[in-house]
């Protein structure tokens, strides 16, 4: 019986060794396959790395100046000047502004009233208005913060015995300029990793069935767990090539820091990815066909991603919502991720962001065991 | 398999046949069946957007509010800790008070703290001595760089306030802004995002959902199969194309319907404009599926082509999340070629300050350019491979 038992096991070893072979040369045999599980991520990333900043550059402002005097002129001149501004149009009418503004043309479009100087000179405060294109929200209000600095400093000028305008000292840690781009790589080289992942596996099952050599799969000796090995592991492997070979890009392409632990993240990064893995197969397990199984991958892995908190942090969703990102894998491996290459995040908490990472890939996992089994029957 | 397609594109040779709509009818009818059949059309065409508009409306809000900070208390001053109790009374900090700063700095690292503010042991003469030292210091965590300059400019606003309350006979600034949101005066990012969510809906409607239905045929070589039947390729490529057509705009109208009814997004534009924009957006999102399909031949590689392509291009670079303006030249030439930035700068128009012909007429054009490009490319490549 014993032994029995032995001779399986052997045998179920080179099974899986074969059907992990098949399984990775069904993915990586055609070229132009092969081309397409790793150079567009990895030109992706490139790309998406300088697209994606939350500062604002090159953006053209309205002035309407009413005002023949001083103080108007030294704050044209300045919001001219300025680094975040590509043009400055002048016009002669408030009308002109409004248009501007209605035809996207400008973000925001100052208008200074004619007793600006002479409100100032008489010490008292003077007022701008600003017009700004509340279609794109989060840049208006970005540009508002920009120009009310300047705006400060004139003042400051004007009345130079006034109080210092700034009483505290910032200090950023692990990122002390603030550098959108040292944020948005590592968080990339996740989300790209977990699509790439999360296609891969999904059409696995999918297309074997779609094709009808699934049947032939399960009437073989293979049993459904290895099928589920088998199936993982190429998934798994690419996954993995992936992810590290973004954060190598993160780190000599993109300079930026990495100052945790690569032995961890490495860890991390293929338990983030076998949790990825286990959700592929389920949807793949549950799809008839390759359509439903990529359109399925879609309506989890978007939700997923805006979920995360890649886009915007967890601790600003309701309490529901909170709850349900801890449930998805991007929510940790974003934590550590950033963590690992910024803020040398210690073992203890990279472990405490691990352990969910390990249950959501046994649950899925277990899940894709189950539901291809199920229709086994 | 191969002799079935050279049989076709002998037979298309002599001449293109006569446009028949009796086919046509019968075909779309078929795709129609094909695609109404199937839930995971429908999945992706009403239940994503109703899941992706939920999570615009309550879980991707980029205002930030009960961001975690820690106010470190080093003196036992009247004003010190009247400045700590202003830091507690504020709606937007959640605020942890702590009496040393190694509490804290370890709480920085972990992410249980977005930020910290150090009010010194010796606050009290830095508040007499009214110089330019600093009162505080605010130390931000930059690893999230969004929610560091959130934590500067608020804990900063706080600071400022409260001094402002000290001596309230200071001389005020002499120039202040005030600033005026025109279309968005709440500053609500939901609105601003509602445009996004159906630029996204549409795109994987139109493009992934169409690369893979026709790659599919390619796949299982029906495709050949059906070239050689009477019906003319344009028939076909019609036939296959209008229920996803429709059913993108189906798709558009209930997420629009639901934006304004259910989540109080305005829609100050005309519905007419609406539909115009995102028939004319369909266009290159069903050429680019087209196109990807002609191209890979298979669902696997067509879902990565069209993923890398066309999904994240639209997610990334379409400028509903990041401005265009922002990013660096040779960054911006690409977004010309992405019909979903065209699609979300008239969107958001239309939905938030009404219809703008001076904004709509440069996009759709430029929708109807990029889309006659890949349906031109994909009529070639077609062609090609039959020979």
């Amino acid at each position: 019986m014993k032994g029995v038992r032995a001779m399986r096991e052997l045998c179920s070893a080179t099974r899986l060794r074969a059907q992990f072979v098949k399984e990775l040369l069904s993915v990586l045999r055609d070229p132009k396959s092969r081309m397409v599980v790793f150079v567009p991520p990895v030109l992706q990333l490139l790309v998406f790395a300088f697209a994606a900043t939350l500062e604002v550059r090159n953006v053209d402002i309205a002035v309407y100046n009413q005002d023949a005097g001083r103080w108007s002129h030294e704050l044209v001149q300045r919001v001219h000047s300025a680094q975040f501004v590509a043009r400055m149009r002048h016009v002669q009418s408030r009308q002109q502004l409004r248009a501007l503004i209605d035809d996207g043309a400008v973000i925001a479009a100052l208008d200074i009233p004619a007793d600006f100087s002479r409100t100032i000179a008489a010490g008292d405060s003077a007022r701008v208005q600003v017009l700004v294109d509340g279609r794109r929200s989060n840049s208006g209000q970005i540009t508002v913060a920009y120009l009310s600095s300047i705006a400060a400093d004139v003042g400051a000028e004007a009345v130079p015995d006034a109080q210092p305008a700034a009483p505290v000292v910032v200090r950023n840690a692990f990122n002390p300029n603030l550098t959108y781009r040292w944020y948005i790589v590592p968080g990339l080289t996740g989300i790209l990793a977990l699509f790439s992942a999360l296609l891969v596996t999904s059409l696995s099952i999918a297309r074997e069935r779609e094709l009808g050599t699934f049947d032939q799969l399960l009437v073989s000796p293979t049993s459904t767990p290895e099928i589920i090995v088998s199936k993982s592991l190429p998934a798994l492997a690419i996954g993995t090539a992936l992810g590290v070979s973004m954060v190598a890009a993160a780190v000599v392409v993109f300079g930026i820091p990495f100052t945790g632990s690569f032995v961890l993240l490495l860890a991390s990064l293929m338990l983030f990815i076998l949790s990825v893995v286990g959700i592929g197969l389920t949807i793949s397990a549950l799809s008839m066909t390759q359509q439903q199984a990529i359109l399925g991958a879609f309506a989890i892995g978007v939700p997923a991603v805006l979920l995360s908190g890649f886009a915007t942090p967890v601790e600003n969703m309701p309490l529901v919502l909170q709850w349900l990102a801890q449930a998805i894998p991007l929510t940790h491996f974003l934590v550590i991720v950033e963590g690992s290459f910024l803020a040398a995040l210690p073992p203890g908490v990279v472990v405490g962001h691990l352990w969910p990472l390990a249950v959501i890939a046994l649950v899925t996992l277990t899940m894709a065991t189950a539901f291809i089994r199920g229709r086994l029957q | 398999m191969s002799a079935a397609g050279g049989r076709a594109a002998a037979a298309a040779a002599p001449g293109p046949r006569r446009f028949d709509w009796r086919r046509l009818r019968a075909l779309v009818h078929k795709e129609s069946l094909q695609a109404l059949r199937d839930p995971s059309t429908l999945l992706i065409a009403f239940v994503l957007p109703l899941v992706l508009l939920l999570l615009f409306a309550y879980a991707v809000s980029l205002d930030a509010k009960n961001v975690r900070i820690g106010v470190v208390l080093e003196s036992d001053g009247v004003s010190a800790r009247s400045l700590a109790a202003a830091f507690c009374a504020t709606r937007y900090l959640e605020v942890r008070l702590a009496h040393d700063r190694r509490e804290v700095a370890g709480r920085l690292t972990a992410g249980e703290l977005r930020g910290f503010v150090v009010i010194a042991q010796d606050f009290e003469q830095r508040l007499a001595r009214r110089d330019t030292q600093p009162l505080v210091q605010i130390v931000t965590d930059g690893s999230y760089p969004n929610t560091a300059k959130y934590v500067e400019n608020y804990a900063r606003g706080v600071v400022q306030g409260w001094r402002a309350a000290l001596d309230a006979g200071a001389p005020a600034q002499a120039v202040t802004l005030e600033p005026r949101y025109w279309f968005n005066p709440e500053l609500a990012s939901r609105s601003a995002l509602v445009p996004g969510a159906i630029a996204i809906v549409m795109t994987i409607i139109g493009t992934m959902l169409t690369a893979l239905v026709v790659a599919r045929e390619w796949e299982r070589g029906t495709m050949e199969a059906v070239l050689s039947t009477p019906a003319s390729v344009l028939e076909i490529l019609i036939g296959k194309l209008l229920p996803y057509f429709a059913l993108g705009m189906v798709s558009t109208l209930g997420a629009a319907a639901l934006a304004v009814f259910v989540f109080d997004v305005p829609l100050r534009g005309s519905l007419f404009a609406l539909l115009l924009l995102a028939a004319v957006f369909m266009i290159p999102a069903l050429g680019q599926g087209l196109l990807v399909s002609t191209l890979a031949r298979n669902q696997f590689l067509a879902s990565q082509i069209a993923l890398f392509s066309g999904f994240l291009p639209a997610f990334m670079l379409s400028g509903f999340l990041f401005e265009i303006d922002a990013m660096p030249a040779p960054i911006r030439a690409i977004t010309w070629a992405i019909p979903a930035r065209y699609f979300v700068s008239s969107l958001r128009t239309v939905f938030l300050a009404g219809d703008v012909w001076a904004v709509f007429t440069p996009d759709l054009l430029a929708m109807g350019a990029i889309g006659f490009v890949f349906f031109a490319f994909a009529r070639r490549a077609t062609r090609k491979d039959l020979q």
